[in-house]
């Protein structure tokens, strides 16, 4: 999941006696399942909550390919290194469809990384963790792409078009993303004790976070119900994250490595894995820029923009001297 | 009396981890049409890996997020023609060695790229420079080795000649915009040119092994490629208002593994890890 603790540009969930007829309508048409387009009416709240969450999907899309480079330069073999060049220009092109998204709701992408750079967006959560070792990018594949893919599929569903038809495209990548992870990873779990011990490492490192990428428990996330309602969100934090554990257990078996943490126990009532949670204290103060890379990933982000504003500028300028010859020749 | 030198036990799971590849220098004899080859195809291998290893290095911190992709582009085509021209040379040379062992398993001395491509990055237009100046000759190159007496040769030069033809078509593009851009872009292309310019001569100096594989008909000699690099470097220099530097000189060495500083560093990274866990399997 790229986005978290996106605040509804509501309070509370709009009653439909309290709607106007075209807020009514409107509500109807997602009920009924339709998509909303760009050109169609929408509330100003449904807007600048999509916003919202597009945008903080796309910069953790972008801010994701900064773990991965950690690697690339050291990747362990020439089709690894391939792989995971591969993998980092999928991440940017689906950075680019969804600042593309946000766009058709009138949000220009310069001002969305405007926001990012002032620290007034956010990205996922994860991106503020390291890759300490190579297992690592294998378990980025695997567990966190594993995780965006979870909530993904479901955002398949959601009610504003052009987010539901980038998610479409965006898991078709991810599912690769994940298959080659977990193929990645599985080398080291099989590999020698070294590569086995890197595995273990990560897998349980990765753990914690991988669960905070579906937010805080239901009964502490105060924003879900009007993007239910509106259908920008199609499921709870909580339904997501048991989804996502239950099918990830069973593939850490599958690799004869020891489970991250001592309370993963099957539940054969509820039919479900048992698990603790993160440490949320943790994930707060990762959200509030307290994480081990948050420091090191806006000012590299930082850092890329501001040296290149010369390449950007004189980019606009050679665009418009070239018009300006143009129409000097016509 | 001297104790026996113990066996080298790598502190791995037997099992797991594959047989110890020999590091050293090719097996072949010099002279051979084998090793003649084994270099040409190691000096095309070694060109695409080092400068794919330097356009990688960007990743996540270009200008644009469309460059961040462009360059990954980029670095992904240059890996996947080093696996190959690597592939091919191992195959040649007969020892068993991979193109992963080419890659990550010889020492600086035993590459044969170009000086240029191991330059650093630099700024964002130092890098830009640095990579049309080298398509401005891997593409005329590629073509010619399309024609190459060996069709094992030829095959993969008509592949890497697509994907070629493009950064070419890409870098010549930028350079003319940023060199006709702004003040400070013009500017910054300009000192990448002055930077870069005594590194391109050895792009064009044949030495014996070069003259045997031009007379087999296998390779162009590199003398050949000269006057296509000129005419086309003079007409993008000249549409982006750069000026060629007056210095003929041509820093040399590369081709027979005689390297910059630089390119130990970049080696440190790129095997860390097979260095450090021999014979593991990734």
């Amino acid at each position: 999941m790229y986005a978290q603790m996106i605040k509804t540009a509501h309070s509370g969930v709009h009653k439909r006696e309290d709607m106007t007829e075209q807020e009514r309508a409107f509500q109807d048409r997602i009920d009924a399942g339709e998509k909303i387009e760009p050109r169609d009416w929408m509330p100003d709240d449904y807007r600048a909550t999509l916003i919202r969450q597009i945008g903080q999907h796309a910069h953790s899309e972008v801010v994701g390919q900064l773990p991965e480079g950690n690697w690339i330069t050291r990747a362990p073999t020439l089709e690894r290194k391939a792989i995971l060049l591969a993998k980092v220009q999928d991440e940017a092109g689906h950075g680019l469809y969804l600042y593309s998204a946000a766009e058709t709701l009138g949000e220009s992408r310069d001002e969305l990384v405007r926001l990012l750079h002032e620290g007034r967006m956010k990205y996922s959560s994860i991106f503020n963790y390291p890759t300490l070792n190579w297992a690592d990018i294998g378990a980025v594949g695997w567990l966190v792409d594993g995780a965006a893919i979870v909530n993904q599929v479901a955002l398949q569903r959601t009610s504003y078009g052009p987010y539901s038809r980038a998610m479409v495209r965006i898991c078709k990548e991810e599912s690769f993303h994940a298959r080659q992870g977990y193929s990645a990873f599985m080398a080291m779990a099989l590999g020698t004790p070294e590569q086995k011990r890197m595995a273990q490492d990560a897998l349980n490192r990765m753990w914690f976070p991988c669960l905070m990428m579906f937010g805080p428990s239901d009964k502490d996330s105060v924003h879900s119900e009007q993007s239910m309602a509106w259908k920008i969100k199609v499921a709870t934090n909580d339904e997501l994250r048991q989804k996502y554990v239950d099918q990830t257990i069973p593939q850490i078996e599958y690799l004869g490595l020891d489970l991250p943490e001592a309370g993963i126990v099957w539940n054969e009532a509820r039919g479900h894995y048992d698990f603790d949670m993160p440490d949320w204290s943790e994930f707060f103060n990762v959200l509030k820029g307290n994480g081990p890379c948050n420091s090191d990933r806006m000012a590299d982000r930082v850092n890329a923009w501001e040296d290149g504003a010369w390449f950007r500028d004189g980019l606009m300028a050679h665009a418009r001297k070239a018009r300006a010859r143009k129409m000097a020749a016509e | 009396m001297v104790a026996p030198v113990p066996e080298v036990r790598l502190a791995t799971n037997a099992n797991m981890a594959g047989p110890v590849v020999f590091t050293g220098q090719t097996p072949l004899t010099p002279g051979t049409p084998e090793h003649d080859l084994f270099t040409g195809l190691t000096r095309l291998g070694d060109n695409t890996l080092i400068l794919g290893h330097r356009v990688s290095e960007w990743c996540g911190h270009s200008p644009i997020l469309e460059e961040d992709i462009a360059l990954a582009n980029m670095a992904l085509d240059l890996i996947g023609q080093t696996q190959l021209w690597l592939g091919l040379a191992g195959a040649v040379e007969g020892a068993g060695r991979t193109a992963d062992d080419l890659a990550f398993l010889r020492d600086g001395w035993d590459f044969s790229n170009i000086l240029l491509v191991e330059r650093p990055n630099g700024d964002f237009g130092q890098t830009l420079m640095r990579q049309f100046l080298f398509d401005a000759w891997h593409q005329p190159m590629l073509k010619a080795l399309e024609g190459s007496a060996d069709a094992r040769v030829a095959e993969i030069a008509a592949k890497a000649g697509k994907e070629v033809a493009y950064h070419v078509e890409r870098s010549a593009d930028l350079v003319i915009r940023l060199g006709d851009g702004t003040e400070e872009s013009h500017t910054r292309m300009q000192r990448a040119l002055d930077a870069l310019w005594t590194y391109c001569g050895e792009m064009f100096i044949g030495d014996a092994i070069d003259a045997r594989l031009a007379a087999a008909g296998i390779m162009p000699a590199p003398e050949s490629l000269r006057p296509g690099w000129d005419a086309l470097v003079g007409e993008v220099l000249a549409e982006a208002t750069l000026t060629p530097p007056a210095n003929p000189y041509a820093h040399t060495g590369g081709k027979q593994g005689k390297h910059t500083e630089h390119l130990g560093h970049l080696l440190t990274s790129m095997q860390w890890l097979q260095r450090a866990y021999p014979g593991a399997k990734w």
